[in-house]
Protein backbone atom coordinates (compact mmCIF):
# COMPACT_ATOMS: atom_id res chain seq x y z
CA UNK A 1 0.00 0.00 0.00
CA UNK A 2 1.87 3.22 -0.74
CA UNK A 3 1.31 6.62 1.53
CA UNK A 4 -1.72 8.01 -1.17
CA UNK A 5 -3.01 5.08 -0.24
CA UNK A 6 -3.28 4.84 3.09
CA UNK A 7 -3.41 8.15 4.34
CA UNK A 8 -7.31 8.24 3.34
CA UNK A 9 -7.93 4.89 4.51
CA UNK A 10 -6.48 6.42 8.16
CA UNK A 11 -9.48 9.33 7.65
CA UNK A 12 -11.86 6.59 6.98
CA UNK A 13 -10.81 5.03 9.61
CA UNK A 14 -10.76 7.59 12.02
CA UNK A 15 -14.50 8.89 10.88
CA UNK A 16 -15.86 5.32 11.44
CA UNK A 17 -14.53 5.63 15.19
CA UNK A 18 -16.41 9.10 15.39
CA UNK A 19 -19.41 7.47 13.76
CA UNK A 20 -19.37 4.59 16.07
CA UNK A 21 -18.80 6.65 19.32
CA UNK A 22 -21.63 8.87 18.35
CA UNK A 23 -24.13 6.05 17.69
CA UNK A 24 -23.01 4.76 21.14
CA UNK A 25 -23.78 8.18 22.36
CA UNK A 26 -27.24 8.60 21.21
CA UNK A 27 -27.99 4.55 22.04
CA UNK A 28 -29.75 4.13 18.43
CA UNK A 29 -26.55 2.16 16.53
CA UNK A 30 -29.28 1.24 14.03
CA UNK A 31 -30.20 4.99 13.10
CA UNK A 32 -26.98 5.63 12.29
CA UNK A 33 -26.19 2.74 9.99
CA UNK A 34 -27.08 4.15 6.65
CA UNK A 35 -24.22 6.65 7.42
CA UNK A 36 -21.68 4.24 8.99
CA UNK A 37 -21.56 1.55 6.17
CA UNK A 38 -20.00 3.77 3.50
CA UNK A 39 -17.26 5.03 6.24
CA UNK A 40 -16.33 1.85 7.76
CA UNK A 41 -12.46 0.53 6.48
CA UNK A 42 -13.54 -2.77 4.85
CA UNK A 43 -17.25 -1.96 4.30
CA UNK A 44 -17.82 -1.54 0.63
CA UNK A 45 -18.99 -4.39 -0.76
CA UNK A 46 -16.39 -6.33 -2.14
CA UNK A 47 -16.69 -10.06 -3.21
CA UNK A 48 -15.53 -13.10 -1.01
CA UNK A 49 -13.61 -14.97 -3.91
CA UNK A 50 -11.84 -17.71 -1.47
CA UNK A 51 -15.05 -18.79 0.91
CA UNK A 52 -12.29 -19.70 3.29
CA UNK A 53 -14.77 -20.10 6.24
CA UNK A 54 -16.84 -22.76 4.24
CA UNK A 55 -14.33 -25.10 4.61
CA UNK A 56 -13.38 -24.29 8.19
CA UNK A 57 -13.67 -28.30 9.96
CA UNK A 58 -13.53 -28.65 13.53
CA UNK A 59 -12.10 -32.06 14.36
CA UNK A 60 -14.18 -34.82 15.25
CA UNK A 61 -12.42 -37.28 17.61
CA UNK A 62 -11.11 -36.46 20.81
CA UNK A 63 -11.88 -36.69 24.82
CA UNK A 64 -14.75 -34.27 24.54
CA UNK A 65 -17.52 -33.81 22.49
CA UNK A 66 -16.54 -30.95 19.97
CA UNK A 67 -19.10 -28.55 20.38
CA UNK A 68 -18.32 -28.01 24.21
CA UNK A 69 -14.82 -26.43 23.89
CA UNK A 70 -15.25 -25.22 19.83
CA UNK A 71 -16.28 -21.28 19.43
CA UNK A 72 -19.94 -21.76 18.81
CA UNK A 73 -21.13 -21.84 15.63
CA UNK A 74 -23.68 -18.87 13.99
CA UNK A 75 -26.68 -21.37 13.72
CA UNK A 76 -27.58 -23.85 15.80
CA UNK A 77 -30.94 -26.46 15.88
CA UNK A 78 -31.12 -28.22 19.54
CA UNK A 79 -33.55 -31.26 18.32
CA UNK A 80 -35.05 -33.67 21.58
CA UNK A 81 -36.12 -36.98 20.30
CA UNK A 82 -38.48 -39.37 22.32
CA UNK A 83 -37.23 -43.32 22.09
CA UNK A 84 -39.78 -45.90 20.07
CA UNK A 85 -41.21 -48.38 22.44
CA UNK A 86 -39.48 -51.73 21.88
CA UNK A 87 -36.16 -50.10 20.81
CA UNK A 88 -33.67 -51.95 23.76
CA UNK A 89 -29.73 -51.44 24.60
CA UNK A 90 -28.31 -53.21 21.11
CA UNK A 91 -30.51 -51.08 19.43
CA UNK A 92 -29.46 -48.09 20.95
CA UNK A 93 -25.99 -49.09 20.34
CA UNK A 94 -26.72 -49.61 16.29
CA UNK A 95 -28.51 -46.14 16.28
CA UNK A 96 -25.52 -44.53 17.99
CA UNK A 97 -23.13 -45.96 15.31
CA UNK A 98 -24.78 -44.15 12.67
CA UNK A 99 -24.97 -41.14 14.41
CA UNK A 100 -21.23 -41.04 14.67
CA UNK A 101 -20.61 -42.13 11.50
CA UNK A 102 -22.87 -39.30 10.02
CA UNK A 103 -21.14 -36.83 12.20
CA UNK A 104 -17.94 -38.24 11.95
CA UNK A 105 -18.33 -37.58 7.98
CA UNK A 106 -20.51 -34.56 7.83
CA UNK A 107 -18.29 -32.55 10.39
CA UNK A 108 -15.15 -32.77 8.61
CA UNK A 109 -17.07 -32.08 5.00
CA UNK A 110 -17.68 -35.36 3.90
CA UNK A 111 -21.06 -36.76 2.43
CA UNK A 112 -22.52 -39.79 5.21
CA UNK A 113 -23.31 -43.06 3.90
CA UNK A 114 -26.23 -42.78 1.50
CA UNK A 115 -26.53 -38.98 1.13
CA UNK A 116 -28.67 -37.90 -1.48
CA UNK A 117 -27.04 -34.31 -1.65
CA UNK A 118 -23.52 -34.60 -0.80
CA UNK A 119 -22.77 -31.57 -2.31
CA UNK A 120 -24.59 -29.87 1.02
CA UNK A 121 -22.00 -31.79 2.97
CA UNK A 122 -19.23 -29.83 1.62
CA UNK A 123 -18.90 -27.24 3.14
CA UNK A 124 -18.89 -27.65 6.56
CA UNK A 125 -18.34 -24.23 8.38
CA UNK A 126 -16.75 -25.53 11.31
CA UNK A 127 -20.11 -27.81 11.95
CA UNK A 128 -20.20 -29.88 15.34
CA UNK A 129 -22.47 -32.42 16.06
CA UNK A 130 -22.73 -32.84 19.61
CA UNK A 131 -25.45 -35.53 21.16
CA UNK A 132 -27.08 -36.05 24.46
CA UNK A 133 -28.81 -38.58 26.41
CA UNK A 134 -31.84 -37.54 28.49
CA UNK A 135 -33.00 -39.98 31.71
CA UNK A 136 -35.34 -41.96 29.44
CA UNK A 137 -31.97 -42.72 27.16
CA UNK A 138 -29.79 -44.51 30.10
CA UNK A 139 -32.75 -45.82 31.72
CA UNK A 140 -33.49 -47.65 28.24
CA UNK A 141 -29.21 -48.24 28.17
CA UNK A 142 -29.39 -49.62 31.62
CA UNK A 143 -26.76 -47.23 32.37
CA UNK A 144 -25.65 -45.44 36.24
CA UNK A 145 -28.07 -42.16 35.88
CA UNK A 146 -26.56 -39.47 37.28
CA UNK A 147 -28.91 -38.26 39.97
CA UNK A 148 -29.31 -34.97 38.17
CA UNK A 149 -30.38 -36.09 35.16
CA UNK A 150 -33.82 -35.57 35.99
CA UNK A 151 -36.29 -32.31 35.21
CA UNK A 152 -35.04 -29.26 36.80
CA UNK A 153 -36.97 -28.18 40.53
CA UNK A 154 -39.70 -26.23 39.37
CA UNK A 155 -39.35 -22.13 39.91
CA UNK A 156 -41.87 -19.77 40.39
CA UNK A 157 -41.05 -18.20 37.58
CA UNK A 158 -41.41 -20.88 34.88
CA UNK A 159 -44.32 -21.28 32.76
CA UNK A 160 -43.16 -24.38 30.57
CA UNK A 161 -45.15 -25.96 28.24
CA UNK A 162 -44.26 -29.61 27.44
CA UNK A 163 -43.94 -28.67 23.78
CA UNK A 164 -40.38 -27.14 24.77
CA UNK A 165 -39.43 -29.62 26.95
CA UNK A 166 -37.92 -33.17 28.04
CA UNK A 167 -36.82 -35.77 26.19
CA UNK A 168 -34.57 -38.71 25.49
CA UNK A 169 -31.61 -37.57 23.33
CA UNK A 170 -30.83 -34.86 22.27
CA UNK A 171 -28.67 -33.44 19.11
CA UNK A 172 -27.11 -29.86 18.79
CA UNK A 173 -26.01 -29.09 15.35
CA UNK A 174 -23.91 -26.16 14.75
CA UNK A 175 -22.21 -24.41 11.63
CA UNK A 176 -21.42 -20.54 11.12
CA UNK A 177 -23.62 -21.83 7.52
CA UNK A 178 -27.79 -22.22 8.28
CA UNK A 179 -27.56 -25.17 4.92
CA UNK A 180 -25.06 -26.67 6.73
CA UNK A 181 -27.08 -27.30 9.69
CA UNK A 182 -30.23 -28.57 7.58
CA UNK A 183 -28.39 -31.22 5.65
CA UNK A 184 -26.80 -32.24 9.03
CA UNK A 185 -29.77 -32.67 10.67
CA UNK A 186 -31.72 -34.10 8.13
CA UNK A 187 -29.36 -37.18 7.44
CA UNK A 188 -29.61 -37.31 11.41
CA UNK A 189 -33.02 -37.79 11.51
CA UNK A 190 -32.87 -39.81 8.77
CA UNK A 191 -30.94 -41.78 10.58
CA UNK A 192 -32.83 -42.07 13.34
CA UNK A 193 -36.73 -42.33 12.45
CA UNK A 194 -36.25 -46.26 13.29
CA UNK A 195 -35.58 -45.47 16.42
CA UNK A 196 -36.96 -42.14 17.92
CA UNK A 197 -39.44 -39.46 16.91
CA UNK A 198 -38.76 -35.89 17.46
CA UNK A 199 -40.31 -34.41 20.08
CA UNK A 200 -39.19 -30.95 20.24
CA UNK A 201 -36.68 -28.44 17.67
CA UNK A 202 -35.44 -25.04 18.84
CA UNK A 203 -33.46 -22.93 16.28
CA UNK A 204 -31.05 -20.43 17.38
CA UNK A 205 -29.29 -17.57 15.82
CA UNK A 206 -25.88 -15.96 16.96
CA UNK A 207 -23.92 -12.84 14.54
CA UNK A 208 -23.13 -14.19 10.74
CA UNK A 209 -19.43 -14.88 10.42
CA UNK A 210 -17.54 -12.61 9.56
CA UNK A 211 -20.05 -9.71 10.88
CA UNK A 212 -17.71 -9.54 14.40
CA UNK A 213 -14.35 -10.26 15.08
CA UNK A 214 -13.81 -13.84 15.97
CA UNK A 215 -14.54 -13.95 19.88
CA UNK A 216 -16.44 -11.00 20.26
CA UNK A 217 -19.22 -11.99 22.53
CA UNK A 218 -22.94 -12.16 20.98
CA UNK A 219 -25.73 -10.24 21.77
CA UNK A 220 -29.27 -11.20 22.78
CA UNK A 221 -32.20 -9.59 21.24
CA UNK A 222 -32.71 -7.48 24.87
CA UNK A 223 -29.64 -5.54 22.77
CA UNK A 224 -27.36 -6.74 25.67
CA UNK A 225 -23.77 -8.37 25.03
CA UNK A 226 -25.02 -12.07 26.41
CA UNK A 227 -22.27 -14.19 28.30
CA UNK A 228 -19.40 -12.18 29.04
CA UNK A 229 -17.82 -13.65 32.13
CA UNK A 230 -17.72 -16.50 30.44
CA UNK A 231 -15.19 -19.39 31.56
CA UNK A 232 -12.62 -19.70 28.49
CA UNK A 233 -11.98 -23.22 26.92
CA UNK A 234 -8.67 -24.41 27.26
CA UNK A 235 -8.25 -23.47 30.92
CA UNK A 236 -8.57 -24.95 34.13
CA UNK A 237 -11.04 -23.26 35.70
CA UNK A 238 -13.32 -24.40 32.69
CA UNK A 239 -12.06 -27.87 33.16
CA UNK A 240 -13.29 -28.27 36.30
CA UNK A 241 -16.87 -26.40 36.19
CA UNK A 242 -17.63 -28.59 32.79
CA UNK A 243 -15.99 -31.50 32.59
CA UNK A 244 -17.47 -34.69 34.62
CA UNK A 245 -15.06 -36.19 37.32
CA UNK A 246 -14.45 -38.65 39.55
CA UNK A 247 -17.82 -38.27 41.27
CA UNK A 248 -19.61 -39.22 37.94
CA UNK A 249 -21.05 -42.44 36.81
CA UNK A 250 -18.13 -44.14 35.11
CA UNK A 251 -19.37 -43.51 31.54
CA UNK A 252 -20.02 -39.80 31.78
CA UNK A 253 -16.19 -39.31 32.51
CA UNK A 254 -14.95 -36.58 30.45
CA UNK A 255 -18.19 -35.70 29.10
CA UNK A 256 -20.57 -33.11 30.86
CA UNK A 257 -24.17 -32.08 31.63
CA UNK A 258 -26.33 -29.73 29.27
CA UNK A 259 -29.41 -27.57 30.36
CA UNK A 260 -31.49 -26.10 27.83
CA UNK A 261 -34.21 -23.44 29.06
CA UNK A 262 -36.29 -21.80 26.26
CA UNK A 263 -36.32 -17.98 28.01
CA UNK A 264 -39.02 -15.77 26.19
CA UNK A 265 -38.29 -12.46 26.03
CA UNK A 266 -41.29 -9.62 26.17
CA UNK A 267 -39.90 -7.46 24.11
CA UNK A 268 -43.10 -4.80 23.77
CA UNK A 269 -42.54 -4.72 27.53
CA UNK A 270 -38.26 -3.84 27.34
CA UNK A 271 -39.98 -1.13 24.61
CA UNK A 272 -40.99 0.89 27.84
CA UNK A 273 -37.89 0.74 29.52
CA UNK A 274 -35.07 3.56 29.08
CA UNK A 275 -31.58 3.01 28.77
CA UNK A 276 -30.55 3.35 32.61
CA UNK A 277 -33.31 0.97 33.20
CA UNK A 278 -32.18 -1.35 31.27
CA UNK A 279 -28.74 -1.11 31.86
CA UNK A 280 -29.44 -1.43 35.90
CA UNK A 281 -31.94 -4.24 35.28
CA UNK A 282 -28.26 -6.27 34.45
CA UNK A 283 -25.53 -4.30 35.61
CA UNK A 284 -23.74 -3.80 32.76
CA UNK A 285 -23.26 -0.85 30.12
CA UNK A 286 -25.19 -1.57 26.92
CA UNK A 287 -22.71 -0.44 24.49
CA UNK A 288 -19.78 -2.42 25.98
CA UNK A 289 -21.30 -4.88 28.17
CA UNK A 290 -19.08 -3.23 30.98
CA UNK A 291 -19.68 -3.67 34.32
CA UNK A 292 -22.01 -0.61 35.76
CA UNK A 293 -18.28 -0.23 38.19
CA UNK A 294 -16.31 0.14 35.21
CA UNK A 295 -13.36 -1.08 33.92
CA UNK A 296 -13.73 -3.57 30.58
CA UNK A 297 -16.41 -5.79 29.34
CA UNK A 298 -14.55 -8.98 30.87
CA UNK A 299 -13.26 -7.41 34.20
CA UNK A 300 -15.11 -8.53 37.17
CA UNK A 301 -18.26 -6.74 38.71
CA UNK A 302 -17.70 -4.88 41.91
CA UNK A 303 -20.34 -5.76 43.88
CA UNK A 304 -19.33 -3.69 46.61
CA UNK A 305 -19.35 -0.41 44.73
CA UNK A 306 -21.12 2.23 45.88
CA UNK A 307 -22.75 5.60 44.36
CA UNK A 308 -23.02 9.15 45.16
CA UNK A 309 -26.01 8.77 47.15
CA UNK A 310 -24.13 5.46 49.41
CA UNK A 311 -26.47 3.08 47.12
CA UNK A 312 -24.63 0.33 45.60
CA UNK A 313 -24.21 0.96 41.79
CA UNK A 314 -25.04 -2.34 40.94
CA UNK A 315 -28.46 -2.98 42.34
CA UNK A 316 -29.47 -5.43 44.85
CA UNK A 317 -31.27 -7.38 42.12
CA UNK A 318 -29.61 -6.67 39.27
CA UNK A 319 -28.91 -10.00 37.04
CA UNK A 320 -25.15 -9.67 37.31
CA UNK A 321 -25.64 -9.60 40.81
CA UNK A 322 -28.03 -11.91 41.41
CA UNK A 323 -26.20 -14.65 39.29
CA UNK A 324 -22.49 -13.93 40.51
CA UNK A 325 -20.46 -16.90 41.44
CA UNK A 326 -17.18 -16.68 43.58
CA UNK A 327 -16.62 -20.23 43.06
CA UNK A 328 -14.67 -20.76 39.19
CA UNK A 329 -15.69 -24.86 39.63
CA UNK A 330 -19.55 -24.04 40.37
CA UNK A 331 -19.80 -21.77 37.69
CA UNK A 332 -21.87 -22.88 34.30
CA UNK A 333 -21.30 -22.02 30.81
CA UNK A 334 -23.41 -20.74 28.39
CA UNK A 335 -24.03 -21.45 24.95
CA UNK A 336 -27.49 -19.05 24.03
CA UNK A 337 -28.87 -18.75 21.18
CA UNK A 338 -31.38 -15.53 19.58
CA UNK A 339 -34.90 -17.39 18.46
CA UNK A 340 -37.67 -15.24 16.91
CA UNK A 341 -40.44 -16.31 15.35
CA UNK A 342 -43.89 -15.27 14.26
CA UNK A 343 -46.06 -14.55 17.08
CA UNK A 344 -49.29 -16.68 17.62
CA UNK A 345 -51.93 -15.64 15.42
CA UNK A 346 -53.95 -14.54 17.99
CA UNK A 347 -51.50 -12.53 19.75
CA UNK A 348 -51.13 -8.68 19.59
CA UNK A 349 -47.16 -9.43 20.01
CA UNK A 350 -44.84 -8.22 17.04
CA UNK A 351 -43.43 -11.89 17.66
CA UNK A 352 -42.33 -14.39 19.84
CA UNK A 353 -38.87 -13.64 21.07
CA UNK A 354 -36.57 -15.18 23.38
CA UNK A 355 -33.16 -16.94 23.87
CA UNK A 356 -32.01 -20.84 23.84
CA UNK A 357 -30.29 -20.19 26.92
CA UNK A 358 -28.31 -23.35 26.47
CA UNK A 359 -24.99 -24.02 29.28
CA UNK A 360 -22.79 -26.52 29.91
CA UNK A 361 -21.93 -27.87 33.89
CA UNK A 362 -20.00 -30.50 35.31
CA UNK A 363 -23.67 -31.46 38.11
CA UNK A 364 -26.42 -29.79 37.25
CA UNK A 365 -27.43 -30.00 40.72
CA UNK A 366 -24.07 -28.41 42.16
CA UNK A 367 -24.65 -25.78 39.71
CA UNK A 368 -26.70 -25.12 37.65
CA UNK A 369 -29.72 -24.97 40.35
CA UNK A 370 -28.21 -23.04 43.16
CA UNK A 371 -28.13 -20.11 40.23
CA UNK A 372 -31.50 -20.86 39.14
CA UNK A 373 -32.65 -20.63 42.40
CA UNK A 374 -30.88 -17.35 43.24
CA UNK A 375 -32.51 -15.52 40.10
CA UNK A 376 -35.97 -17.41 40.92
CA UNK A 377 -35.81 -15.36 44.03
CA UNK A 378 -35.11 -11.89 42.81
CA UNK A 379 -33.53 -10.69 39.61
CA UNK A 380 -34.77 -7.66 37.78
CA UNK A 381 -34.64 -9.39 34.51
CA UNK A 382 -37.55 -11.91 35.93
CA UNK A 383 -39.51 -8.81 34.54
CA UNK A 384 -39.17 -9.01 31.02
CA UNK A 385 -38.47 -13.04 30.70
CA UNK A 386 -39.97 -15.91 31.14
CA UNK A 387 -38.76 -19.83 31.33
CA UNK A 388 -41.62 -21.49 28.94
CA UNK A 389 -38.65 -24.75 27.79
CA UNK A 390 -36.64 -26.83 30.09
CA UNK A 391 -34.50 -30.13 29.14
CA UNK A 392 -31.43 -31.71 31.16
CA UNK A 393 -29.19 -33.92 29.17
CA UNK A 394 -25.92 -36.09 30.17
CA UNK A 395 -23.25 -35.29 27.25
CA UNK A 396 -21.19 -38.62 26.96
CA UNK A 397 -17.65 -37.93 26.21
CA UNK A 398 -16.33 -38.07 22.83
CA UNK A 399 -15.13 -41.08 21.29
CA UNK A 400 -11.96 -41.79 19.38
CA UNK A 401 -11.80 -43.55 15.48
CA UNK A 402 -13.72 -46.89 15.50
CA UNK A 403 -15.52 -45.91 18.67
CA UNK A 404 -18.77 -44.49 19.01
CA UNK A 405 -20.76 -41.63 20.87
CA UNK A 406 -22.01 -43.24 23.76
CA UNK A 407 -20.11 -46.41 24.04
CA UNK A 408 -18.93 -46.17 27.23
CA UNK A 409 -22.73 -46.52 28.97
CA UNK A 410 -23.27 -48.98 25.88
CA UNK A 411 -20.37 -50.98 25.12
CA UNK A 412 -20.10 -54.84 26.53
CA UNK B 1 27.58 -44.01 -11.44
CA UNK B 2 25.66 -44.75 -14.15
CA UNK B 3 25.70 -48.18 -13.70
CA UNK B 4 24.77 -48.03 -9.90
CA UNK B 5 22.20 -45.55 -10.31
CA UNK B 6 20.58 -48.22 -13.52
CA UNK B 7 20.77 -50.30 -10.77
CA UNK B 8 19.10 -48.50 -8.21
CA UNK B 9 16.58 -47.18 -10.69
CA UNK B 10 15.29 -51.50 -11.35
CA UNK B 11 15.57 -51.74 -7.55
CA UNK B 12 13.30 -48.73 -6.99
CA UNK B 13 10.89 -50.03 -9.46
CA UNK B 14 10.44 -53.55 -8.05
CA UNK B 15 10.09 -52.16 -4.66
CA UNK B 16 7.19 -50.13 -6.09
CA UNK B 17 5.46 -52.68 -8.02
CA UNK B 18 5.44 -54.96 -4.83
CA UNK B 19 4.14 -52.54 -2.76
CA UNK B 20 1.43 -51.47 -5.42
CA UNK B 21 0.25 -54.93 -6.11
CA UNK B 22 0.65 -55.97 -2.29
CA UNK B 23 3.08 -58.64 -3.69
CA UNK B 24 2.27 -60.01 -7.83
CA UNK B 25 1.83 -63.22 -6.34
CA UNK B 26 -1.01 -61.73 -3.80
CA UNK B 27 -4.62 -63.45 -4.93
CA UNK B 28 -7.59 -60.91 -5.99
CA UNK B 29 -8.83 -60.90 -2.61
CA UNK B 30 -5.46 -59.50 -1.34
CA UNK B 31 -5.80 -56.90 -3.99
CA UNK B 32 -9.10 -55.32 -2.94
CA UNK B 33 -10.63 -52.88 -0.86
CA UNK B 34 -14.16 -52.00 0.22
CA UNK B 35 -15.25 -48.69 1.64
CA UNK B 36 -17.95 -46.68 2.54
CA UNK B 37 -20.22 -50.02 2.40
CA UNK B 38 -23.78 -50.00 3.29
CA UNK B 39 -27.08 -51.72 2.71
CA UNK B 40 -30.70 -50.08 2.23
CA UNK B 41 -32.69 -51.44 5.11
CA UNK B 42 -35.57 -53.37 4.22
CA UNK B 43 -38.47 -55.25 6.21
CA UNK B 44 -38.78 -57.82 3.24
CA UNK B 45 -38.34 -58.52 -0.10
CA UNK B 46 -35.29 -57.48 -2.04
CA UNK B 47 -32.76 -54.91 -1.20
CA UNK B 48 -28.86 -53.79 -2.26
CA UNK B 49 -25.72 -53.00 -0.95
CA UNK B 50 -23.37 -50.35 -2.02
CA UNK B 51 -19.68 -49.00 -1.54
CA UNK B 52 -16.37 -48.63 -3.56
CA UNK B 53 -13.89 -51.10 -4.64
CA UNK B 54 -10.40 -50.34 -4.55
CA UNK B 55 -8.09 -52.15 -6.61
CA UNK B 56 -4.41 -52.23 -5.45
CA UNK B 57 -3.21 -54.64 -8.12
CA UNK B 58 -1.50 -53.85 -11.18
CA UNK B 59 -3.90 -56.15 -13.60
CA UNK B 60 -7.78 -55.47 -13.40
CA UNK B 61 -10.01 -58.21 -11.02
CA UNK B 62 -13.43 -59.33 -11.78
CA UNK B 63 -15.93 -59.99 -8.78
CA UNK B 64 -17.81 -62.88 -10.01
CA UNK B 65 -20.35 -63.49 -7.56
CA UNK B 66 -21.20 -62.60 -4.18
CA UNK B 67 -23.33 -64.16 -0.85
CA UNK B 68 -24.71 -63.10 1.97
CA UNK B 69 -26.45 -64.86 5.08
CA UNK B 70 -28.69 -61.67 4.97
CA UNK B 71 -30.16 -63.09 1.70
CA UNK B 72 -31.58 -65.88 -0.68
CA UNK B 73 -29.12 -64.96 -3.08
CA UNK B 74 -27.01 -62.18 -3.71
CA UNK B 75 -26.59 -60.70 -7.35
CA UNK B 76 -24.47 -58.54 -9.80
CA UNK B 77 -27.06 -56.10 -11.17
CA UNK B 78 -26.58 -52.72 -13.19
CA UNK B 79 -29.17 -50.12 -14.08
CA UNK B 80 -29.72 -49.17 -17.41
CA UNK B 81 -33.00 -46.79 -18.42
CA UNK B 82 -34.19 -46.94 -15.38
CA UNK B 83 -34.43 -50.60 -15.03
CA UNK B 84 -32.07 -53.06 -13.14
CA UNK B 85 -30.57 -56.50 -14.30
CA UNK B 86 -27.63 -58.74 -13.72
CA UNK B 87 -24.72 -57.95 -15.24
CA UNK B 88 -22.82 -60.58 -17.70
CA UNK B 89 -19.09 -61.58 -16.56
CA UNK B 90 -19.01 -59.85 -13.55
CA UNK B 91 -18.03 -56.41 -11.81
CA UNK B 92 -14.51 -55.58 -13.37
CA UNK B 93 -12.12 -53.43 -10.66
CA UNK B 94 -9.66 -51.77 -13.45
CA UNK B 95 -6.24 -52.07 -12.41
CA UNK B 96 -4.66 -49.79 -9.99
CA UNK B 97 -8.31 -47.90 -9.93
CA UNK B 98 -11.52 -48.08 -8.48
CA UNK B 99 -15.15 -49.14 -8.83
CA UNK B 100 -18.43 -47.54 -7.49
CA UNK B 101 -21.17 -49.52 -6.18
CA UNK B 102 -24.42 -46.98 -5.87
CA UNK B 103 -27.47 -46.67 -6.52
CA UNK B 104 -28.81 -46.33 -10.42
CA UNK B 105 -25.79 -47.88 -10.99
CA UNK B 106 -23.98 -51.15 -9.88
CA UNK B 107 -25.03 -52.52 -6.74
CA UNK B 108 -24.97 -55.83 -5.04
CA UNK B 109 -28.79 -57.34 -5.00
CA UNK B 110 -30.07 -59.31 -2.42
CA UNK B 111 -32.37 -61.15 -4.01
CA UNK B 112 -34.76 -62.29 -1.13
CA UNK B 113 -34.32 -61.59 2.90
CA UNK B 114 -35.18 -64.81 5.28
CA UNK B 115 -35.49 -61.91 8.31
CA UNK B 116 -35.78 -57.67 8.38
CA UNK B 117 -32.76 -55.70 7.94
CA UNK B 118 -32.98 -52.81 10.51
CA UNK B 119 -31.48 -49.68 10.29
CA UNK B 120 -27.73 -50.32 11.86
CA UNK B 121 -27.69 -53.96 11.11
CA UNK B 122 -24.72 -55.05 9.71
CA UNK B 123 -25.12 -57.46 7.21
CA UNK B 124 -21.92 -59.52 5.96
CA UNK B 125 -21.19 -60.33 2.40
CA UNK B 126 -18.68 -62.24 0.69
CA UNK B 127 -17.43 -61.68 -2.86
CA UNK B 128 -15.79 -64.06 -5.56
CA UNK B 129 -13.38 -62.74 -7.56
CA UNK B 130 -12.03 -64.13 -10.64
CA UNK B 131 -8.86 -66.33 -9.20
CA UNK B 132 -11.48 -67.97 -7.25
CA UNK B 133 -10.47 -66.15 -3.91
CA UNK B 134 -13.15 -64.54 -1.61
CA UNK B 135 -13.20 -61.33 0.20
CA UNK B 136 -15.84 -61.03 3.20
CA UNK B 137 -16.87 -57.60 4.10
CA UNK B 138 -19.51 -55.71 6.01
CA UNK B 139 -22.08 -53.47 5.12
CA UNK B 140 -24.18 -50.97 7.79
CA UNK B 141 -28.13 -50.86 7.06
CA UNK B 142 -29.43 -47.73 6.39
CA UNK B 143 -32.78 -46.32 6.17
CA UNK B 144 -32.35 -45.44 2.28
CA UNK B 145 -35.40 -44.10 0.47
CA UNK B 146 -34.05 -44.17 -3.05
CA UNK B 147 -32.45 -47.38 -4.96
CA UNK B 148 -36.37 -48.49 -6.17
CA UNK B 149 -35.22 -49.62 -9.92
CA UNK B 150 -37.74 -51.70 -11.55
CA UNK B 151 -35.95 -55.16 -11.79
CA UNK B 152 -36.47 -56.93 -14.97
CA UNK B 153 -35.75 -60.20 -13.86
CA UNK B 154 -38.87 -61.91 -15.67
CA UNK B 155 -41.29 -60.73 -12.73
CA UNK B 156 -40.92 -57.11 -12.14
CA UNK B 157 -40.32 -57.36 -8.41
CA UNK B 158 -40.02 -54.88 -6.22
CA UNK B 159 -37.35 -53.72 -3.24
CA UNK B 160 -38.24 -53.88 0.29
CA UNK B 161 -40.15 -51.26 2.26
CA UNK B 162 -40.67 -48.94 -0.29
CA UNK B 163 -42.29 -51.25 -2.69
CA UNK B 164 -45.43 -48.71 -3.06
CA UNK B 165 -43.11 -46.06 -4.15
CA UNK B 166 -41.29 -48.23 -6.85
CA UNK B 167 -43.88 -48.18 -9.43
CA UNK B 168 -44.49 -44.24 -9.10
CA UNK B 169 -40.42 -43.84 -9.91
CA UNK B 170 -40.05 -46.16 -12.31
Amino acid sequence: MTPADNAPSRRRFLAAGAAAGAGALVGTAAGVGAERAGAIPGAPDRPDDAGVNGQRVVPFYGPHQAAVTARPGAFASFVALDLLRGIGRDRLAAWMRLITDDAARLTQGRAALADVEPELAATPAGLTVTVGFGRGFVERARGERPAWLQPLPPFSIDKLEDRWSGGDVLFIVSSDEPSTVAHALRMLLKDSRAFASVRWRQDGFRRAYGSDPSGRTMRNLFGQVDGSANLRPGTPDFDAAVLAGDDAPAWLRGGTSFVLRRIAMDLDGWDEVDRVGRENAVGRRLDTGAPLTGGRERDPVDLDAKGPGGLPVISSVAHARRARVEDPSLRIVRLAYNYEEPAPAASEALSSTGLLFGAWQADVDRQYVPIQRALDEADLLNVWTTPIGSAVFAIPPGCREGGYLGESSLGV
Amino acid sequence: MLALSRAALVAAIALTLAACSGGSTGDDASSLTLTDTWAKAADEGMTAAFGTVENAADRDITITAARSDAASAVELHEVVDDVMRQVDGGFTVPAGGSLALEPGGLHLMFMGIPQPIAPGDEVTVTLTLSDGSELDFTAVAKDFAGANEDYDGGMNMETGSAAASAEAEA
